[in-house]
């Protein structure tokens, strides 16, 4: 009963997500492409993602504060970091990210700053609910349960 | 959409706008053209006018010489008469009183007659000026003189003629110098205006000149790209502004010029004026002064004369001829002589010793004159003078004219100014003169004339001595200046417009003024001497002008003229500046509009095809999930709710594609592939795609190429495909039931050479003329496309014949509704349908026939059709495409071609067009077909026939009863044969049932269904003929799983999470993936011979990007062949296909990743079905 329960909350809490827009389809065909031969593959790409994102905002953060901001240093930045966010399909961060790029064409140093800490915003929200989920996820498992489906007609 | 469908009719609209926006201006500039016509012609009379008023005014100041010349004339002839009478008085006087004296006379009298003479000469000479005609009626009035003076007339008359030929000569001389002078003036400022009107004119070309120069590089830049127009905008404007600026400089400089030009030209006018007033003023001054010397100096020889003539009568006759009596009388009488004395007295000279003597004599005393008082002259009575004063000698006055009778008995020798005149007179002879002093009596300013009278006679050079010894008497003559200018200047022309003053010079000092008043112009002054015969005394006259120089209107009317004339052009011009400045700013306005617009459409076009992109994405995801939908457990309900849904989606998504097709047209993104490829296996594509439609409907496909065309073409398949689809997809779509569609393919210059056509289709649709015929390949009528054919430039036009283009026709024909004639002019416009009912009923947007014209128009072909409603519809398009160098290419079916080749075959078919389709498809496998229309005519030709493999029998020629009796034909010749004749029945549709009774039946081996297409008739004919294997119509859809399995392949990104995504996602369909993180790495991994199946590349990497890695990937591989030598034959360890990975489809479209030698690209992140259609190119066939 406990595990369905525990079943029940993470399909809902895994559709707000969706709802909220915060994840989008890929995160889905990402948990597709898990199966019984890479059962860890999701988690995987995730902690990289965020081990990667970390590296990126770091370095975000460096360039911007320069006196002198190079923006052809800071927009390989925030098209690396848009590309591996729309691959796991953190959807705002991948959409701010856009926003970002923008405003690195223009070379506009304050919507720049402004544009980075709305990506870490988002970054942080993903980050957090991602981790929520996965420690749902890790509770269903430990408690012997299958990890559901996702349903597909949100 | 619609109104965007292209850049033209966006222009259009914008221009259509701003035409309503400036229709206002329009208006007011027609009219303003209007005026512009009417205001040089106003300005042409002007200048007109103006010219013509000059050359009046000229020309009157020309006349105004010759006028005062006849005043002259008049004074001249006047003088003339003097003469004459004063002469006749004398005679008649001494005729009168002495008889005998009058022949001595003549001898005395010549003095006088020379001095006459000398008038006349000095009169003559003042001719000089006057014109000939004037001279000669003064020779006429001459001859009455002369008659009475007859020795005078020969020396006269010579002299006179001398003097006319002077004059004459000098006449001549003069005007001639003068008009040379006058036509040298008026060259060089006839010159100068005219300058000035060239000036103008000039001004005005250069104008239009440059306002069209300015306007060419405005025409110029429409035609410019759309990128580089702001920049040139800008430099455009900046160079408008500056010719503007050059422009209202160039007009400020003209309306200088004018101005200057003006005032020039008044202060040229008007110092003519002035020096001609001056001029005047000289010659009526010098006219004057030279009648006045004249007159007074006529006058001084009447009083020499009357000297003469007292010396003769009273000294030189004892007793004396003279008393006062007769003095008075005669100069009374002889007055109008000397009509500028007042009066004339004879005074004795009277030594001492004589003195009481001579008072004695006439019984009274000499008296003194009275110089004290000279005021009171009114009173003076001689009687009261006191007798004079004790002196050496006298000269008291003995006789006098009447008017000075008052002064007999005074001394004369008292007087101070007398007496210096006498004593000067006696020394020198000659007559001599007082300075002006007040006269007795008169109270005028006179002056005394003094003649010393001789007794003897003297020698013309005779000392002074002797003349004062000689000295008898004085005859003395009071002159009255003012009466005497007076008389004269009365006389003369035009006195009223001047003052004359008459100046005593003598002391330089001190002038005395004899004659004047103080009135008049005293800026302008002539002075002109005057000489008077006496040389001690110098006089000169004054004249100025009575009234003030006038208002030059002559100067002023022409220079204020052209002032007008030059504002008022300036402000034309000015005008026009500004108009053309409105103008080119409307202009600039628009051309920014207009690139606007532009920049409008295509940011739509990229809109759309972005939105579209955006939305392929998503439906591709619905469709995927439907799929994986419909393989779950799903009741009939839901079974066929799923598959309603997921045929939308497809629909949809084919929608999209055409959307995005149609945007990338219009945005020129798109560029057609140029690969080779076979034209007929594209078409057998099509039909077999098309064919389950078609055969649901009953509509009898068919697919024709002529064997003009060649094997391999080089051009887009994929777009020749999607063309053909669309107009067979149509044609299905709109034919009902029954008829047929028929491809057909043609070489253009087949067409073109009508008189000897080859190819058995193309033949009859000729012969059948211009409207519908009937023997088509359904029996059907047709439109026939030939009337479409003829309008085609394409096929047309002869040049061009470039040897490795080949034009191709293609036709498709159908029986289908047709389209209604309104509707035929909107059929290509986007989303037109024929009418909106055709929506209702056939479904479709109207967007695929549209984007088929335009690609027909980029493989540099046209489209039409033709139609007729209820009959059908034919649409024709032509396309360029290159000839490929390699014959053919290697296909699967290349193996089994071998095998039939040489083979002969029969068709039975009653129709011509249809068996004509079916030879040409058994002639692709190299198998040679006869053609008879009936079983019963088969019988007859199978028996000449020998060594037939296989006989195809039409089902509409189907009948078993012939069939029968062809059949014993043929198997009576097959135990002969080591083949025996297969018989195969070509069939529209036919079921399963009925193709196995037909089979059972033994009749027939085969039923093979249409429409043919090779891959079909290979697979019957190797079933019934080789008896092989047989092949599995390998149809089934394979699995990407199956696909990818075991296959190697290379992932390069510099993403890390997208580099583990991607792996996950080809590891998940069984594929070995190896990653790297850069371009670089991937190169070191990719060296030929390859070890990958395929390789997944980033676009966007740092240092070395997709693009780039793939070109050396690709150059590496062509130099590896070629030094290796590697057959041709795209091995695919030689040749590893690179499949770009990419977010964004707009950005790198698949003609950019073509371009550098990639061979496909996948959109990330990886979908399956995008993968899989990525994939399946190169592992299905592999």
């Amino acid at each position: 009963m406990e595990l369905a329960q525990m079943q029940k909350s993470l399909q809902d809490y895994t559709k707000s997500l969706f709802l909220e827009g915060v994840l989008d389809s890929q995160f889905l065909q990402l948990q597709q492409l898990q199966d019984e031969s890479n059962p860890d593959f999701v988690s995987q790409v995730v902690t990289l993602f965020f081990q990667d994102s970390d590296r990126i905002l770091n370095d975000l953060s460096l360039s911007l504060d320069q006196q002198v901001v190079d923006f052809k240093k800071v927009d390989p930045h925030v098209h690396q970091l848009k590309g591996s966010s729309s691959s796991i399909g953190a959807q705002r961060v991948k959409n701010a990210c856009v926003v970002f790029r923008s405003f690195c064409e223009q070379q506009n140093v304050e919507a720049c700053h402004r544009c980075l800490q709305q990506v870490k915003q988002e970054y942080y929200l993903v980050k957090n609910r991602l981790e929520t989920l996965f420690k749902l996820e890790q509770q269903i498992v430990a408690s012997g349960g299958m990890i559901p489906a996702m349903e597909l007609g949100f | 959409m619609a109104s965007s469908s292209s850049l033209t009719p966006v222009d259009m609209s914008i221009t259509c706008d701003l035409t309503n926006l400036t229709s206002k201006k329009a208006a007011e500039e027609s009219k303003g053209s209007v005026k512009w016509i009417k205001k040089p012609l106003f300005f042409m009379i002007l200048c007109c006018l103006t010219t013509s008023m000059v050359i009046v005014l000229l020309m009157s100041s020309v006349k105004e010489e010759s006028g005062s010349c006849n005043g002259e004339a008049r004074v001249l002839y006047r003088h003339q008469n003097v003469t004459r009478s004063e002469i006749h008085d004398l005679v008649s006087l001494f005729s009168d009183s002495d008889q005998v004296a009058s022949f001595e006379c003549q001898k005395e009298s010549i003095p006088g007659m020379w001095a006459n003479y000398g008038v006349t000469c000095s009169l003559n000479m003042r001719l000089e000026k006057e014109e000939t005609q004037s001279g000669h009626d003064n020779s006429k009035s001459l001859i009455p003189w002369n008659l009475i003076n007859p020795s005078g007339l020969q020396h006269f008359i010579s002299s006179a003629a001398l003097v006319c030929d002077n004059l004459q000569q000098r006449l001549l001389l003069s005007k001639e110098a003068e008009n040379h002078r006058e036509g040298l003036d008026w060259d060089v400022s006839s010159y100068l205006r005219n300058t000035w009107w060239c000036l103008i004119l000039g001004l005005f070309v250069c104008h239009k000149i440059f306002v069209s120069h300015s306007k060419a590089p405005a025409k110029g830049e429409v035609k410019t790209n759309l990128q580089d127009s702001l920049a040139q905008k800008q430099q455009q404007q900046r160079a408008c502004r500056g010719a503007g600026k050059g422009r209202k400089n160039i007009l400020l400089l003209g309306v200088i010029a004018g101005v200057s030009m003006s005032v020039w030209w008044f202060w040229d006018t008007n110092h003519k004026i002035i020096l001609q007033r001056r001029e005047t003023l000289e010659n009526m001054c010098d006219e004057r002064a030279r009648v006045l010397q004249d007159q007074f100096n006529v006058s001084l020889n009447h009083v020499h004369a009357l000297s003469i003539l007292v010396s003769t009568f009273h000294h030189g006759k004892t007793p004396s001829a003279i008393d006062q009596k007769t003095f008075g009388e005669y100069t009374e009488r002889t007055n109008f002589e000397r009509p500028l004395t007042s009066g004339v007295a004879y005074a004795l000279k009277v030594p001492h010793s004589k003195r009481e003597q001579f008072e004695k004599d006439h019984g009274w005393t000499i008296k003194k004159m009275e110089t004290e008082d000279q005021t009171l002259v009114q009173d003076c009575v001689p009687e009261n003078f006191d007798p004079a004063p004790i002196q050496d000698e006298y000269s008291p006055v003995i006789f006098a004219q009447e008017t000075v009778s008052h002064i007999v008995s005074v001394d004369m020798m008292s007087g101070e100014e007398d007496r210096e005149n006498i004593l000067r007179a006696r020394a020198s002879g000659k007559g001599v003169l007082t300075s002006p002093f007040k006269l007795l009596k008169s109270n005028h300013l006179g002056v005394v004339l003094t003649f010393a009278v001789y007794d003897t006679d003297l020698p013309p050079d005779a000392t002074q001595e002797e003349r004062v010894e000689a000295t008898i008497g004085y005859l003395g003559a009071s002159y009255d200046m003012p009466s005497l200018v007076e008389k004269l200047l009365h006389q003369l022309a035009s006195k009223q417009t001047i003052v004359v003053d008459v100046y005593d010079t003598t002391n330089v000092s001190g002038l005395i003024k004899m004659y004047g008043t103080e009135i008049g112009d005293i800026s302008e002054e002539y002075i002109s001497s005057l000489d008077f015969g006496d040389p001690s005394r110098k006089h000169e006259m004054r004249c100025r002008f009575k009234d003030k120089l006038p208002i030059p209107w002559t100067a002023i009317i022409p220079s204020g003229l052209v002032l007008i004339i030059t504002f008022l052009v300036g402000y034309i011009f000015h005008d026009a500046i500004s108009r053309i400045e409105i103008v080119e700013e409307d202009c600039q306005k628009m051309m920014k509009l207009k690139a606007r617009a532009e920049a409008a459409d295509i940011a739509k076009s990229q809109f759309l095809a972005t939105v579209s992109h955006e939305i392929r994405t998503p439906m591709n995801g619905v469709l995927g999930m439907l799929k994986m939908l419909m393989d779950t457990d799903l009741d009939a309900k839901q079974m066929d709710y799923a598959q309603t849904a997921h045929g939308s989606g497809k629909d949809l998504i084919s929608l999209i594609n055409e959307v995005l097709d149609q945007a990338k047209i219009e945005s020129g993104r798109l560029e057609l592939e140029n690969v080779p490829f076979d034209m007929r296996l594209v078409l057998d594509n099509v039909s077999s795609l098309l064919s389950g439609k078609a055969n649901e409907k009953g509509i009898e496909l068919a697919v024709y190429v002529s064997s003009q065309v060649p094997e391999v073409v080089v051009g887009d398949p994929s777009r020749f495909r999607q063309i053909i689809t669309n107009l067979v997809g149509n044609s299905i779509k709109f034919t009902r039931e029954k008829g047929h569609i028929f491809i057909s393919v043609h070489r253009a210059e087949e067409v073109r050479e009508s008189l000897n056509i080859k190819d058995a289709v193309l033949r009859q649709r000729l012969a059948a003329g211009c409207s519908e015929y009937c023997d088509t390949v359904s029996g059907f009528p047709a439109v026939n496309a030939w009337g479409n054919w003829k309008s085609f430039k394409t096929i047309c036009s002869t040049e061009n014949h470039n040897s490795d283009r080949i034009k191709l026709l293609v036709t498709v024909e159908d029986t289908g509704v047709g389209i209604p004639l309104d509707a035929q002019g909107r059929i290509f416009t986007p989303f037109m349908q024929a009418d909106s009912s055709t929506s209702r009923t056939y479904g479709g947007t109207g967007i695929g026939l549209s984007i088929s014209k335009r690609l027909v128009e980029l493989m540099q072909g046209e489209m039409g059709f033709v139609s007729r409603p209820g009959i059908g519809s034919t649409f024709s398009f032509t396309g360029v495409f290159g000839k490929a160098e390699t014959s053919s290419l290697i296909t699967k079916f290349d193996l089994a071609i071998k095998e039939f080749k040489g083979l002969r075959a029969l068709v039975i078919d009653s129709r011509n067009i249809r068996a004509e389709v079916t030879r040409y498809h058994l002639q692709r496998l190299g198998i040679c077909a006869d053609i008879v229309s009936s079983p019963r005519t088969a019988c007859t030709c199978v028996s000449k026939l020998g060594g037939l493999a296989m006989v195809l029998i039409d089902k509409d020629a189907w009948n078993k009863k012939d069939f029968e009796l062809l059949d014993g034909l043929l198997n009576c010749r097959k135990e002969a044969s080591t083949r025996p004749t297969k018989i195969l029945l070509l069939a529209t549709s036919a079921t399963l049932v009925e193709r196995s009774e037909m089979k059972s039946s033994g009749l027939v081996d085969e039923v093979v269904i249409k429409p043919l297409r090779m891959s079909v008739l290979i697979c019957c004919l190797q079933e019934i003929l080789v008896n092989g294997k047989k092949r599995q119509p390998n149809r089934k859809r394979t699995n990407l799983g199956h696909l990818l399995r075991e296959k190697r392949i290379l992932v390069v990104d510099d993403n890390l999470v997208n580099r583990r995504v991607a792996e996950g996602a080809l590891k998940k369909y069984g594929a070995i993936v190896t990653c790297v993180e850069s371009g670089k790495a991937a190169l070191a991994m990719l060296k030929p011979p390859h070890n990958f199946d395929a390789c997944f590349m980033d676009l966007q990497m740092p240092e070395m990007d997709g693009f780039e890695a793939t070109r050396r990937v690709r150059d590496l591989e062509k130099k590896k062949i070629a030094s290796e030598g590697v057959s041709a034959e795209m091995n695919s360890s030689w040749h590893v296909p690179i499949l770009a990975m990419t977010a964004d489809v707009i950005q790198a479209t698949n003609e950019e990743c073509v371009k550098c030698g990639m061979d496909g690209y996948v959109s990330k992140p990886f979908e399956e079905e995008a993968l899989y259609a990525a994939v399946a190119k190169f592992f299905e066939s592999g």
